[in-house]
Order: structure tokens, then C-alpha cells, then sequence
């Protein structure tokens, strides 16, 4: 195999791990900025929370169950699932729950969560990057060719993301609570009319949203280091990748994400990694002045 | 251009659409509807919910782009000009619930609608002249809100506001007036005041009102359109359309 | 009644109408301007006599910020637009200003010993061997006053256009301008030789040979940047109280019906968000000029965010609040970064809670009578729990009614 092939190997790889991460912090944010319509401007932070409970229970079992050291991996993201929601269910309960009438409001006021939480991390963890130990079987890489390198963490997140994916949409359109969901979503007063308990599915829909980015943030300890500032790196992509896809469509948060990350991906090969970001964010702002409704949008009476 | 036949059909009308129709998400809303309103009548869209009468008016007002058809408005395409623009060709809108500026009085509700001094910059340099005043107090007289000019707009009654909408619209003296259930929640007094009202405007415009109080129409209208499930079901005078079988079938039918 | 459309009658009503307003009640005209006498006194005779030089500059440095805020009044607090991106034009104003003082500060005589002497230090430093054409018009102070106004206006003016043409607003418009900040912090640390990149352009002296950094020069500069503050108060003020200032209200509370009502829309809310923009660069220049240096870190998303919330602190509908806003959240900021900087993210994380949850008016706004009931109420219910439920009122108070600006309606309320 030539060097080029392995090359545009390598590169469609990077693109593939780009365009994962960045489902992986929409998917939350798809359910409650793109479903609820709640701004919430603190979602990186909840990211955060998986990523260090990843790093706690990494040092957890690396000091007193060494025999879990190689699965400890899966306890985390559990774990990272249920303390991150269990954080948005608090939160929703005390701030959300009275401002989703205001939803600029909601940004501000998420964003002031924000900056107590990062203060928090950084009180309690140090304002230096820490990293999970990671098991050896995900550090290695596959070597299908001599040229080319396929490291099994970024497979890992694929997976991650994959099945991640597919729980979302199932429980979305296959369920009982997403039907509720997407009823309350559309027509607050008549879901309520034939007795779904809007308030409760709120409350879940929130949590869930929260808990799937302590999973993202749990997912990418395999593959960087996590700071007080990590999850507030990435939220205004994460945005616009709702934003592009059409904001109530599952599907556009997919294929936004998937768009943007090739871009960035095949822009990163032609110039510095800061550069390709501007151009990525200035594409995806010149095509929202074009069609602000993004790719893919419902038209309704409106 | 507009071909022949189509200038020779609009030169009639103050208003023709040819052919409208919009569709949301592979619904039908308005389906090839081709309707006309002349000068100085007063015609009332009627139909079932769902029929499509306010999305007709959507369409017409330019706030829904038509999917395909055009709507000519004193023989001039409309369907592309922005919302703005359509109203300062002289077409007014009066919206289903009473859509007023509830912070500001009557007078002020009045004056804002003034059509003049609408940039920016005018609307900055613009003075209160003894011609907005005089033309405010007339349509206030018109729309029996004289005595109320100095309250604010939120503490009028569901009906006054009503008046106070279709008079801030009536200021910018328009051509064709479409008032969406202009006369829904008002008592049977305001619904006569409100009759004789409309009938005085349209001796110099065109009146075209969506209604489904039907003594109110059979009063004020001088013909009737029905529409169902996007399209013209019939149209005539209200006591052809109350003999109609394919209107009874609609309204009272299955 | 036939004759009442073609024929205007003269009326008695008529003098008295010619001065009627209610938007801005007589009263509240005269204390508003009452307040601004107060605010030029306070900037204009009470610091200036009351503070050192130091702390006279630290005002000084607050109210560029208080540009912004102003504008953030107009365009949030009256036209309901949020952006979050002031940043990106208090950023721009601040660095067309820079680059005119930087090439002032790089003479080929001071910068002799670089590899290419006369073209500002970091260019040297990043192997460029000649002015970057985008700098060659801030070798004239003309191009640069004209630049800085002009260059953050258009930005706006394309973006506003374009975005309220097609009716983005709200929650979209803010994201996208939020991304904006993003691009345009990335764009100026990537570009370093262009740019100076993370450091900003620093190290900047004279001003046509004026030295900008000595006392007397710094106390020149406060006054101006007052004096132009003052300014676009009363600006603002002479819109807000014409009819286009009623037109933004009605833009925010009624968007359909101006429109239906013929006004172009779009345009309001462009005007409208150009002018926050100009004020947000006036202020940024002034800055550059009385702290000596522009760096990025004023013009990404958190500065941004922190610059609207100085702004509902003080109550997104005052224009007044805005400034004493502006002032107390900065001057807690340095007190907070200065004494105890782990706790400042708290506070002001707490301050953005508080002012959305419990005083949306912000302190402009805020009813003084009703805070002090509810805070009573606690404590006589504080009281009520010890002694055990026996339910003696603790205190009665009757609060005297604090006149206040009028209500801004808290969208969706």
C-alpha cells in the first residue's frame, strides 16, 4: 500500500474521531437545547464531572482494587452517568424548572453555574490538567498495515459514540418517555392536556441531556487530559453543531457533526490546527446566514 | 411579464391570486387557489377549522412564502416583496388576537402607525405635528375611541382593542383591509358598532374579513367565499351559500 | 360620520395632545434628567477630587467597559437583541487604536537594533521583514478615528442585516455571536505576527508625541473618555425618548405588529445593534488609550458574557444602572481578584444566578420596598420556627415606595 492511501487512511480516522467527540457533546445538548430549548451554557461542565470521575476511580482502583484496574473503565461511565444527571435533576429543580419562559435568561444564568463549577473543579482537583490511568488494553494500537495506525481508544470512543447514538434514538422514538418527550416539546399545554406530567419529563429529559455528558466527558479521558476548564473548551461547538443540524432534528445534529468534523479534519491537513477552526467556525456562521434554520428544519405555519 | 390574459382578468380586481398554494411539511394548507376582491366590497372568508382562511391571509400579507402561484395586488406581484413592503403598497393586516402596543396610549398606539417617518433616522428627528394629531383624533372619532386617547392601550377592553388595531390600521389609509376575526369575544353591542365601522371604511377600500360569527357576515358582507381544506368551495351572496348542499355538507356533514 | 375620512376638523383637544406622552411621563423626564446632572458630577468633579491618580485610572479603565454596557441597554435591555459578542467590536476599536500607537511607538530611530527596524516589535520577532498591509492606514491618526467607529460598525451592520433580515434572533443571534468572539480571539493569537498574538500589542507610549503614560496625561484622558461618555448618555437618551426609541419597545414586545404595521424591522434592529457596536468601540479605544495596551483577553467569549452581566446588574432597561453596574462589578472584580482570586468565579457565578432568579431588573430596577419585605418575611419566619410556631409577628414595616425605572418586561412573562 502507498504512502498517500495510508495517508487519507489516517486522515478520514481523524476525522471520524473529531466527528465522534463532537456528537458525543451534542447528543446531550440535542436533547435539552435542541428538544427543551433550554440554553445551557454549563453543559461542558457536566462533561467535566464524567471526566473526573473517571480520574477519581481510576486512582481509586490503581490504590485499592488493583484486580479492577483493567475494567474499572465501564464502572466509570456508569458512574459518571449517574452523577452527572443526578446533578441535573438538581439543577433543573432549582434554576431551570423557573426560566423556561426566558430563554435568554436561561443562558445567563447557566453561564453563572458555569464559573462556580469550573471554581469548584478547580478548588477541589487543582487547576492542573490531571489524566486518567487507563487500562492497558485500550492504549495500544491496531496496525492493519505497516503505514497505517488505528489507536483502539479512538475505536473505543467510536464504539462509545455509536451506541450512544443508537440508545438516544431508541429511547426518543421507540419509547414511552420519548413520545412523552416530544409531545411536551411541541405542544406544552395539549401534552399536558392528555395527562403526560410535563413537569416530571422536564425534570428526566434534563437529567438525561446532563447524564449523557458526564458519559462524553467520562469517554474522552481515553483520549486527552482533563482540566477545571476542559468541558468550557468545547461549548460554543458544541452549539453550533445543534444549531447547524436544525436544532430539533436528531438526524441534523448527526449529520452537522459529521460535517464539521470532516471539515475541520481535511482544513487541519492544509494549515495550523487554530487556523482550520477559524475557517470551520466561519463556514458554519456564513451558511447560518444563508439558511439560519440549518440543515435540516421542519417547515411549519408559523 | 404578466401575459395578456391574465393583466385583462386583473385589471378588475384590486386583489387576484392565481393558482396559490402552500404546503407544510407535505401538508396542503392552500391548495391552487385562485380568488379575486374589487374596490369597495366587503368579502368574508368562511370555513371550517383548518380550511386555510388565515393562511390565506398569511400568504396574501407576504408573512408565508407561496410555494407556487402569485397573489397581484392592484395588478402588481407581491408574492416577492418583503412584509414591509407589502404594507406600504397598501395592504393591512389585523391579526387574531388584538395585537397592540399595550405600554403605550391609545394616542401613541395611533401615532405609531402613522405612515410616515419610518427609517430610522426619520422616526429619530420625527415631531408630534398638528396633522398626526388631527388625523389620530379622526380615526380615533371613527373607531369610537375618542374619549380614550390618553390611557394606555393595556387597560382596554378585549373590544376596544379590536377597534384600536383595525384604526391604527386605517391610518395608513390602505387599499385592502383583512382583519382576522375581527368581532371574536366582543359583546353584541360591539359586534353592531364593529359592523357599521367596516361598512364606513369600505366605501374607499376593499374589506376582506375571516369571520365565523355568521350574523355578523350575513350583515356586513357583501359576498362570501367559503374555503375548505385549501380550496374555494363556493362563493356568492350569504343566502346562495346557506342554500349551498356542498356547504351544508361541510359544516354540518360526515 | 361619512364626511370624518376626507375632512380634518380642527379640535380643542389638539395643544394639549401635542404634549402628550406616557412612555416617558413628564416626571420621569425631569428626574432623568436630574440623574444625568448627578452622573457628570460624579464622574466630572467627585472622582477626580476624591481619588488618587492610581484609582482615578482604574475608574477610568471601568468606564470603557460602561461604553459597552450602554450599548447593551439600547440593543438588549430596549431592541430585546442579545448579543454576545461585544467583545468582538470593544476589541476591534481598542486594537485600531493600538495599531496607530504601536507603529507610533516603532520609529526606525527606537527600534534600531530589531532585523528590520520601523515596524512594531512581535512583527520582528515573527520573521516578518515589512508592514502587513492591513496595518499601512494606522500609520495616519485620521484613517485610525475613522477606522474605529467604521471598521466594528460594518461587522455589525453585515451580521445584523443579514441575520434579522432572515428574522434570527434571540437565542440564535446570541450563539452565533458568542461564535464570533470565538473566531475572532483563535484568529488573533493564531496570527501572531500580524497580531501580536496571545500578549496583545503592548508597550505603547505616545500619541503625536504626547506621552499617554504620564499623570497629567492619564488625568486628560479620564476626562475625555467621561466627557464622551456623557455623551452617548445623552445620545441615548434623545433616541429613547423619540419615536424611535418607542419603536424598539415595540419591536421587542410586538415584532409582528411593527412589521405589519410597515417599519422595516431588520433594519431598526440593525441600526440598533451597529450603534451598540460603535459605542462598545469607542470604548475600546479608550481603553487602549489609558491602559497602554489591547490584548485578546478583552475580546473573547468571557469578556463578552462578563460585560453583559455588568449591565443587568445594573438593570438592562436603565442606562444609568448600566454604568453604576459597570462600575460596582468591575470594582469588585479587582477587589476580588486582588485579595482572594479563588473566590471571585463564585461571586461572580452567584451574581449571574441572582440577577436572572431573583432581581431581573436589576439594581435599577429593583423593588427596594419588596426586597426588604421579603428579607423581613424571612427573618420573622426565621423567628416564627424558634419560638415554635407561636406566630408572633415580628415586625411590621412600612417601606417607603422607591420610584424606579419603568419595568422591562422579562420576555415570555
Amino acid at each position: 500500500m502507498n504512502i498517500s492511501a495510508a495517508i487519507w487512511a489516517m486522515q478520514a480516522f481523524n476525522g471520524l474521531s473529531t466527528f465522534c467527540v463532537l456528537l458525543l457533546m451534542a447528543l446531550g445538548l440535542a436533547i435539552v437545547f435542541g428538544q427543551m430549548g433550554v440554553i445551557n451554557m454549563a453543559h461542558g461542565e457536566f462533561l467535566t464531572i464524567g471526566a473526573y470521575t473517571t480520574y477519581l476511580l481510576s486512582q481509586v482502583s490503581e490504590r485499592w482494587l488493583p484486580a479492577l484496574a483493567n475494567w474499572y473503565f465501564f464502572v466509570a461511565i456508569a458512574l459518571a452517568f449517574v452523577l452527572a444527571g443526578a446533578l441535573g435533576l438538581v439543577v433543573e429543580h432549582f434554576m431551570i424548572r423557573k426560566l423556561y419562559k426566558r430563554p435568554l435568561d436561561t443562558l445567563l444564568a447557566t453561564w453563572g453555574l458555569s464559573l462556580i463549577m469550573q471554581q469548584a473543579f478547580r478548588s477541589t482537583f487543582g487547576a492542573r490538567e490531571v489524566s486518567a490511568k487507563l487500562p492497558d488494553w485500550l492504549m495500544g494500537s491496531l496496525k492493519p498495515t505497516p503505514t497505517i495506525d488505528i489507536p483502539i481508544n479512538g475505536l473505543v470512543v467510536m464504539g462509545l459514540t455509536t451506541i450512544l447514538t443508537a440508545g438516544v434514538l431508541f429511547a426518543l422514538f421507540y419509547t414511552r418517555f420519548g413520545i412523552d418527550v416530544r409531545a411536551t416539546m411541541q405542544n406544552r399545554a395539549m401534552a399536558s392536556a392528555v395527562g403526560i406530567n410535563t413537569a416530571r419529563i422536564d425534570r428526566l429529559a434534563f437529567g438525561l441531556g446532563c447524564g449523557l455528558a458526564g458519559v462524553a466527558g467520562a469517554a474522552f479521558t481515553t483520549i486527552g487530559s482533563t482540566g477545571p476548564t476542559s468541558g468550557s473548551l468545547y461549548i460554543v461547538d458544541t452549539f453550533l453543531v445543534v444549531v447547524f443540524g436544525g436544532a430539533q432534528s436528531l438526524f441534523g445534529t448527526i449529520a452537522s457533526a459529521f460535517t464539521i468534523a470532516q471539515t475541520q479534519a481535511t482544513t487541519e491537513f492544509f494549515m495550523t490546527g487554530s487556523m482550520a477552526k477559524v475557517l470551520t467556525l466561519s463556514l458554519v456562521i456564513l451558511i447560518l446566514m444563508a439558511r439560519p434554520q440549518g440543515l435540516f428544519a421542519l417547515k411549519v405555519r408559523r | 411579464m404578466t401575459p395578456p390574459a391574465a393583466e385583462a382578468f386583473a385589471s378588475e380586481s384590486l386583489l387576484v391570486t392565481k393558482g396559490l398554494s402552500v404546503s407544510f411539511d407535505g401538508f396542503k394548507a392552500v391548495d391552487n387557489l385562485s380568488f379575486s376582491v374589487d374596490s369597495g366590497e366587503i368579502r368574508a372568508l368562511i370555513g371550517p377549522n383548518g380550511a386555510g382562511k388565515t393562511t390565506l391571509l398569511d400568504l396574501i400579507s407576504g408573512k408565508t412564502a407561496p410555494t407556487t402561484g402569485s397573489v397581484m395586488f392592484k395588478n402588481r406581484e407581491i408574492t416577492h416583496l418583503r412584509e414591509y413592503e407589502i404594507v406600504r403598497s397598501g395592504v393591512g393586516r389585523k391579526f387574531q388576537t388584538p395585537s397592540v402596543y399595550e405600554s403605550l396610549t391609545v394616542f401613541e398606539n395611533f401615532e405609531m402607525a402613522f405612515p410616515d417617518n419610518r427609517s430610522c433616522w426619520s422616526a429619530w428627528r420625527f415631531r408630534r405635528s398638528d396633522e398626526v394629531v388631527a388625523k389620530v383624533e379622526q380615526i380615533a372619532e371613527l373607531t369610537y375611541l375618542k374619549d380614550r386617547l390618553r390611557d394606555r392601550a393595556e387597560i382596554l377592553s378585549h373590544g376596544e382593542k379590536q377597534w384600536l388595531e383595525i384604526g391604527a390600521l386605517l391610518i395608513q389609509n390602505p387599499e385592502l383591509l383583512m382583519l382576522d376575526e375581527p368581532v371574536a369575544g366582543m359583546s353584541p353591542h360591539e359586534r353592531e358598532a364593529t359592523g357599521e365601522l367596516l361598512l364606513e371604511i369600505a366605501k374607499n377600500r376593499a374589506v376582506l374579513v375571516v369571520e365565523h360569527d355568521m350574523d355578523f357576515v350575513k350583515n356586513v358582507a357583501h359576498v362570501v367565499t367559503v374555503l375548505h381544506q385549501g380550496r374555494v368551495l363556493a362563493e356568492g351572496s350569504m343566502d346562495e351559500i346557506q342554500r349551498n348542499p356542498k356547504v351544508i355538507e361541510v359544516y354540518l356533514g360526515h | 360620520m361619512s364626511g370624518v375620512l376626507q375632512s380634518v376638523r380642527p379640535s380643542s383637544l389638539r395643544p394639549s395632545l401635542r404634549h402628550l406622552t406616557t412612555v416617558v411621563f413628564e416626571g420621569q423626564r425631569r428626574r432623568e434628567n436630574l440623574y444625568f446632572v448627578v452622573l457628570a458630577v460624579v464622574l466630572l468633579g467627585l472622582f477626580p477630587l476624591a481619588l488618587d491618580n492610581f484609582h482615578l485610572n482604574l475608574i477610568g479603565k471601568y468606564l470603557t467597559y460602561a461604553f459597552v454596557s450602554l450599548g447593551l441597554v439600547l440593543c438588549w435591555g430596549y431592541g430585546g437583541i442579545l448579543s454576545l459578542g461585544q467583545g468582538v467590536f470593544f476589541g476591534l476599536g481598542g486594537y485600531c487604536m493600538a495599531m496607530f500607537l504601536k507603529l507610533e511607538a516603532s520609529d526606525p530611530a527606537s527600534t534600531s537594533i530589531q532585523s528590520t527596524p520601523g515596524i512594531p516589535d512581535f512583527m520582528d520577532w515573527n520573521q516578518l521583514t515589512s508592514l502587513p498591509a492591513i496595518w499601512v492606514p494606522f500609520k495616519s491618526l485620521f484613517c485610525t478615528l475613522i477606522a474605529i467607529p467604521l471598521v466594528p460598525g460594518l461587522l455589525a451592520l453585515a451580521l445584523g442585516a443579514a441575520m434579522f433580515r432572515r428574522r434570527v434572533g434571540g437565542v440564535y443571534f446570541a450563539i452565533i455571536t458568542q461564535a464570533l468572539a470565538s473566531i475572532l480571539s483563535i484568529l488573533i493569537i493564531g496570527r501572531q505576527g500580524y497580531t501580536g498574538g496571545v500578549n496583545g500589542i503592548t508597550d505603547l507610549r505616545t500619541l503625536l508625541g504626547w506621552d499617554i503614560r504620564s499623570d497629567s496625561a492619564k488625568t486628560i484622558l479620564y476626562y475625555v473618555n467621561a466627557l464622551l461618555l456623557l455623551g452617548a448618555v445623552a445620545l441615548s437618551f434623545s433616541i429613547l425618548r423619540s419615536k424611535l426609541g418607542r419603536l424598539l419597545l415595540a419591536v421587542r414586545d410586538r415584532e409582528e405588529r411593527v412589521l405589519f404595521t410597515g417599519y422595516d424591522v431588520a433594519a431598526i434592529k440593525t441600526f440598533v445593534f451597529v450603534l451598540a457596536a460603535v459605542y462598545s468601540a469607542i470604548g475600546g479605544a479608550m481603553f487602549t488609550l489609558q491602559v497602554g495596551f489591547m490584548s485578546p483577553s478583552f475580546v473573547g467569549i468571557v469578556p463578552s458574557i462578563e460585560m453583559v452581566i455588568s449591565a443587568a446588574v445594573g438593570g438592562r432597561g436603565s442606562l444609568f444602572g448600566a454604568i453604576y453596574g459597570t462600575l460596582i462589578v468591575n470594582a469588585a472584580k479587582t477587589f476580588f481578584s486582588e485579595g482572594f482570586p479563588e473566590l471571585w468565579l463564585f461571586v461572580i457565578g452567584a451574581l449571574f444566578i441572582a440577577v436572572v432568579m431573583i432581581f431581573p431588573n436589576g439594581l435599577a430596577g429593583m423593588d427596594y420596598a419588596r426586597a426588604a419585605r421579603t428579607v423581613l418575611g424571612w427573618f420573622s419566619k426565621l423567628g416564627k420556627m424558634r419560638d415554635g410556631g407561636s406566630g408572633r409577628p415580628v415586625v411590621a414595616v412600612v417601606a417607603p415606595v422607591v420610584p424606579s425605572q419603568p419595568r422591562i418586561k422579562v420576555e415570555g412573562q
